[in-house]
C-alpha cells in the first residue's frame, strides 16, 4: 500500500507539472540524478536520511504505543543543543569518550523533553500528548534561539551561532574518498543500528510486546496487569531519546555548530516517514531515504528542469494524502470485500497491519 | 403466495461461501424465525435482503415482484425494514428527529413548498406520535434518544422502520440486549404487528425465544437453509440438532465434587463506579474449592463493579478480599494474576483480547513475562508458538491457525482463546462474567463443559451471568445482587425460578428465606 501512495504521488505530481507546462520526465530525471546521480549525491541523500530515520523511529515507537509525538522537532533541537554544548566544552577528551558523552547528553535531553515531561503529564493529569509535545517543541526551538542570540551558547563575535564542536566530538565521514565532499558520516551506522535495536525491542522482548499491547488496546493491557501509565511514559521517553539522538548525530556529523536558522524540519518530515512506513522499523529506512532523496534532488530539479523545488513538497503532500486514505486502494481493487478495520486512526497507531 | 420469497440466493466472498442456495418464504402476518449458529450465514442473508450486499445469484421477490436492490435505500423504498443488533440512532437527537431522518421531504411531499426546505419539528413529532399510537407502541417523540432505555431505543427503531412503510420487518438478534421484561414487551409488539398483517423475520440463536414467538422456523447451517418447519412441530432438541448438525446436551450434567475450604473470601466489600456512585454495598460471600458460585441479578446492580474489585481493576472503598487466606484487596492486577486469579471479562473484544494481535500473541497476554512465553525479558517465540498450537487444538479454536489475528475469529472462537489462556494457567479462582454472551448453542455447550471440567478438578469459579438458565444449570450456590447488595445466597438444590426472580427485583425478605 505505501508503494501505491508513493507512485500516485509521483504520477499526480507529474500531471501537475505537465499542466504547468513543464516536462515531468525531464524534471524527474533531474530529481533522480540530483539524489542518486553521483557518489556525492548518494552520500548526501543517505546523510539526509539519517536524522529522518532516527526521529522517524522515535515517532513510530510512540505510534505503536498509541501515542502521537508531534514534537520531535523540538526534541531534535534540545538534543542538538546538548550535543553541541558537550561537544565544545571538553576539547581534550578522547574521541571514544567524547562522542558517546555528547550523544548521550542529546538522548537524555530529548528523552526528558519529549518523553518524561509530556509522558508524566499524560499519565497523571491526562494532558494530551499532542498538545504537550507540540508546546514543548516551541519552547525548545525558542530556547535554542535564545542560546545563540546573545545567550550562554553564543560564540565570541557578532554572528548568532555557537562555537564549533571540538574535533574529538565529531563523527568521522564514511569513505571520504568515495562519497567525495558529501555529508555522510558515521551517524549513518548509528541510524542503522537504531533500526535494528528498535526492531528487536519491539518484536523480540516482553517490553516491546507490552508497548504494542498498550498501544493497540489499553483496556486489555490493563486487564493483563500491565502498568499502562508506566508504558506511556516509557514510550514517549524512548520516542524523545531517538529524536534527541537525531539532533545530536546531525550536529556532530554534519553541522558542527548551532546557527540561527532553526528550521531543520526533520521532526515534521519524520511524522510522514513513520506514517509511510506504517511504523515498521525497516520500512522507516526506505521511507527516510525516499524523502531525503526528494529533498536532495529538488535543488537539481530546480536548476536543470526549471521546476521549483517546492514541487517536491506538493508531491509529499499528495503522498501523505494517499497514505491516509489507503482504504481507497482496497476499495478500487476489490469493491465488495468484507470489512477490514482500517482507518486513518488505525494507520496512525499502526493498527492497520499485523505486527511484523 | 408468500409476501417475501427468497429463491436460491448465493453469495461468496474471496474464499468463503457465505450463503449457498438459500430459500425462504415469509407469509404475511406471521413471525418467521431464522435460527442458526454464529457464522451460519444469517447476517449475510439479511444484508442481501436489506440491500447492503448484492447476491451472486438467486432472487428476492416481494409480493411476487423480483427485486434488485442496488443500495439499502432501494430496499427501504421497496418496504424492507431492518432493526439491526446495534442501533442506528443518533443519541443526541429526539425520537421524532431520529424517526423522520432522511425522509423529511418525501413524507411531506404534499405540503407547501417552503416546508420542503425547512424541517418542521412539530409536524414531525405529531406524525410520529400518531403513528406510534396507532401501532400501539407509545413513545415520547420529544425525548432524546440517549435518555431512553435499550428497550425503548429498540422500539424507536421499529417505529422508524414502520414510518418508512416497511412491509416486512427484520429483527436481527433483537433480544440480545434486552432484559427478560423488555423481551416480553418486544414479543407483545411483534404479536401486534403480526395482527396488523406485517410479517416479522426474527433472527436468533436462542431456541426458547424462537419457540416462544415464531410460528415458522427456518434453520441455517454453514450458509444453507437446512430446514423449514412450523415451530409447533419441532422440539427444542430437534431444532438444536438441525442447527449444529449433531446432538447437543441442553442441560449440563454435573458430577458430584467434594466441596473444600473457602478459596475466595469477600467481606463487607464496597466499591464505586467511575462516576463515584457507590455500586457495591457491603457484599460478603465466599467461594469454595470445587464449587461454582453463581451471581445472578438484573444488569447494572453492581455485578460489574464487584467483579472488577475482586480482580483488581477497581479500587475498593471498604471491606476485604482474601484469596487463600491472603488479603489481596490492595494488590495490583498483575499480583493477583500471579496469585492465581483467572478472569474472563464480559467484553471479550474490549478487555479480553487485542484484536490485531495473533492468537498466539493473545494467548500470552496475561503472563508474557513468564515461561514459556519469555525468558529474562526476551520473547521465546518458538516455545510460545508450541504452547499456542497445543492450546488451540485442546480448546478446538477454529480455524486452528495461531498466526490468524484474534479479530478474524468468530465470537465463540474468541471466547475459546480467552478460556484457553485463563484455564491453562491452572488458576485457583476463575472469575467469568457472561462467558457465553452472544454465542450459539454449540459454543455455549463447549464453554459450559470447560467450566464444569475446571470444577471437577477442584478449582473455584465465580460465574456472573444475566442468563438465569446458565446460573441454574451450572452453579452450586447462587448469590443474588440487587441495588449493590447481595440480597440472598441460596443453595441451587432448593431454589426456584420464582424466588430468584423475587430476589433479583429486591422483593425478597429474610422471612421467606427461612420458610
Amino acid at each position: 500500500m505505501p508503494l501505491y501512495a508513493v507512485l500516485t504521488g509521483l504520477i499526480l505530481g507529474g500531471v501537475i507539472m505537465a499542466i504547468a507546462k513543464y516536462n515531468p520526465f525531464a524534471a524527474y530525471a533531474a530529481l533522480f540524478s540530483g539524489a542518486f546521480g553521483s557518489p556525492t549525491a548518494i552520500g548526501n541523500t543517505l546523510a539526509g536520511a539519517v536524522p529522518l530515520i532516527l526521529a522517524g523511529l522515535g515517532i513510530a515507537v510512540a505510534f505503536r504505543t498509541g501515542l502521537f509525538n508531534i514534537g520531535a522537532e523540538g526534541q531534535y533541537w534540545v538534543g542538538a543543543m546538548a550535543a553541541v554544548w558537550v561537544g565544545y566544552h571538553f576539547p581534550t577528551m578522547p574521541w571514544i569518550v567524547h562522542v558517546p558523552l555528547a550523544l548521550g547528553a542529546a538522548m537524555l535531553a530529548g528523552g526528558i523533553w519529549g518523553g518524561v515531561i509530556p509522558g508524566l503529564a499524560k499519565a497523571f493529569v491526562g494532558a494530551h500528548e499532542v498538545i504537550t509535545t507540540m508546546m514543548m517543541s516551541y519552547i525548545a526551538i525558542l530556547i535554542a534561539h535564545f542560546m545563540v542570540e546573545n545567550g550562554p551558547m553564543m560564540a565570541p563575535g557578532y554572528v548568532p551561532q555557537s562555537p564549533t564542536v571540538a574535533a574529538s566530538a565529531t563523527l568521522p565521514p564514511i569513505l571520504p574518498a568515495v562519497f567525495l565532499n558529501s555529508n555522510l558520516s558515521d551517524g549513518f551506522f548509528i541510524a542503522v543500528a537504531a533500526i535494528v535495536v528498535v526492531h528487536i525491542v519491539l518484536f523480540h522482548t516482553t517490553l516491546g510486546y507490552k508497548l504494542r499491547a498498550v498501544g493497540f488496546n489499553a483496556r486489555a493491557a490493563r486487564y493483563a496487569g500491565m502498568n499502562v501509565p508506566l508504558y506511556t511514559v516509557l514510550a514517549l521517553g524512548v520516542s524523545g531519546v531517538l529524536a534527541g539522538l537525531a539532533g545530536g548525530v546531525q550536529l556532530l556529523g554534519v553541522d558542527f555548530q548551532l546557527t540561527d536558522t532553526f528550521q531543520s524540519g526533520y521532526g515534521y518530515t519524520a511524522i510522514v516517514v513513520a506514517l509511510l512506513a506504517r511504523n515498521n522499523p525497516i520500512g522507516i529506512f526506505f521511507a527516510s531515504v525516499f524523502f531525503a532523496a526528494l529533498s536532495a534532488g529538488s535543488q537539481i530539479m530546480q536548476i536543470n528542469a526549471g521546476v521549483s523545488a517546492n514541487m517536491t513538497d506538493v508531491i509529499t503532500g499528495i503522498i501523505i494524502f494517499f497514505v491516509a486514505t489507503d482504504r481507497l486502494y482496497g476499495y478500487w481493487s476489490q469493491k465488495m470485500r468484507p470489512h477490514r478495520p482500517s482507518s486513518t486512526a488505525a494507520i496512525i497507531s499502526g493498527k492497520g497491519e499485523s505486527p511484523q | 403466495m408468500a409476501l417475501l420469497e427468497i429463491r436460491g440466493l448465493c453469495k461468496s466472498f474471496a474464499h468463503v461461501v457465505a450463503n449457498a442456495d438459500v430459500y425462504l418464504d415469509v407469509e404475511a402476518g406471521t413471525t418467521h424465525a431464522i435460527l442458526g449458529e454464529n457464522g451460519a450465514g444469517k447476517s449475510t442473508l439479511i444484508k442481501m435482503i436489506s440491500g447492503l450486499y448484492r447476491p451472486d445469484s438467486g432472487e428476492i421477490a416481494l409480493d411476487g415482484a423480483v427485486q434488485h436492490f442496488a443500495s439499502p435505500r432501494d430496499a427501504i423504498l421497496a418496504g424492507i425494514g431492518v432493526v439491526h443488533q446495534h442501533f442506528m440512532l443518533i443519541p443526541a437527537m429526539t425520537v421524532a428527529e431520529n424517526i423522520v431522518l432522511g425522509t423529511e421531504r418525501q413524507r411531506d411531499a404534499a405540503t407547501p413548498r417552503q416546508s420542503r426546505l425547512l424541517f418542521n419539528r412539530k409536524r414531525a413529532a405529531a406524525s410520529v406520535q400518531e403513528l406510534s399510537e396507532s401501532l400501539g407502541l407509545p413513545i415520547d417523540p420529544w425525548a432524546r434518544v440517549e435518555t431512553l432505555s435499550v428497550g425503548m431505543q429498540q422500539r424507536v427503531e421499529i417505529v422508524k422502520a414502520l414510518y418508512r412503510r416497511a412491509r416486512v420487518l427484520i429483527l436481527d438478534e433483537p433480544t440480545a440486549v434486552l432484559t427478560p421484561q423488555e423481551t416480553e414487551e418486544l414479543f407483545a409488539v411483534i404479536r401486534k404487528l403480526n395482527q396488523d398483517g406485517i410479517p416479522v423475520i426474527f433472527i436468533s440463536h436462542k431456541l426458547d425465544e424462537v419457540r416462544a414467538i415464531a410460528s415458522t422456523v427456518t434453520v441455517m447451517r454453514a450458509g444453507k437453509t437446512v430446514r423449514t418447519a412450523p415451530v409447533a412441530d419441532a422440539t427444542a432438541a430437534q431444532l438444536a440438532n438441525w442447527m449444529v448438525g449433531r446432538d447437543v446436551i441442553l442441560q449440563s450434567r454435573k458430577e458430584e465434587v467434594a466441596v473444600g475450604d473457602s478459596v475466595l473470601e469477600v467481606k463487607n466489600l464496597s466499591a464505586s463506579d467511575d462516576r463515584k456512585t457507590e455500586k457495591v454495598r457491603g457484599v460478603s460471600f465466599s467461594v469454595r474449592r470445587g464449587e461454582i458460585f453463581g451471581v445472578a441479578g438484573i444488569d447494572g446492580n453492581g455485578q460489574t463493579e464487584l467483579v472488577e474489585a475482586i480482580v483488581g481493576l477497581r479500587k475498593v472503598n471498604g471491606g476485604s478480599v482474601h484469596l487463600l487466606d491472603r488479603d489481596i484487596g490492595h494488590m495490583s492486577v498483575g499480583e493477583r494474576i500471579a496469585r492465581g486469579i483467572a478472569y474472563v471479562p464480559q467484553d471479550r473484544q474490549q478487555d479480553g483480547l487485542i484484536l490485531s494481535f495473533s492468537i498466539a500473541e493473545n494467548l500470552q497476554l496475561r503472563e508474557v513475562s513468564k515461561a514459556p512465553f519469555s525468558r529474562r525479558g526476551w520473547l521465546t517465540r518458538a516455545a510460545a508458538r508450541k504452547r499456542a498450537q497445543q492450546l488451540v487444538e485442546e480448546f478446538d479454536v477454529r480455524p486452528p491457525v495461531i498466526d490468524a489475528s484474534a479479530g478474524s475469529l468468530s465470537g465463540g472462537n474468541q471466547q475459546k482463546v480467552i478460556l484457553a489462556r485463563e484455564m491453562s494457567r491452572n488458576p485457583e479462582l476463575l472469575v467469568a462474567v457472561q462467558p457465553t454472551r452472544g454465542l450459539d448453542v454449540g459454543a455455549i455447550e463447549g464453554i459450559h463443559r470447560y467450566l464444569l471440567q475446571l470444577r471437577a478438578e477442584g478449582r473455584s469459579i465465580l460465574l456472573v451471568s444475566l442468563e438465569l438458565d446458565e446460573i441454574l444449570s451450572l452453579a452450586d450456590r447462587i448469590g443474588v445482587m440487587h441495588a449493590g447488595e447481595m440480597v440472598a445466597v441460596m443453595d441451587n438444590q432448593n431454589v426456584t425460578r420464582e424466588s430468584l426472580g423475587l430476589a433479583m427485583t429486591g422483593k425478597w425478605s429474610e422471612k421467606e428465606a427461612i420458610s
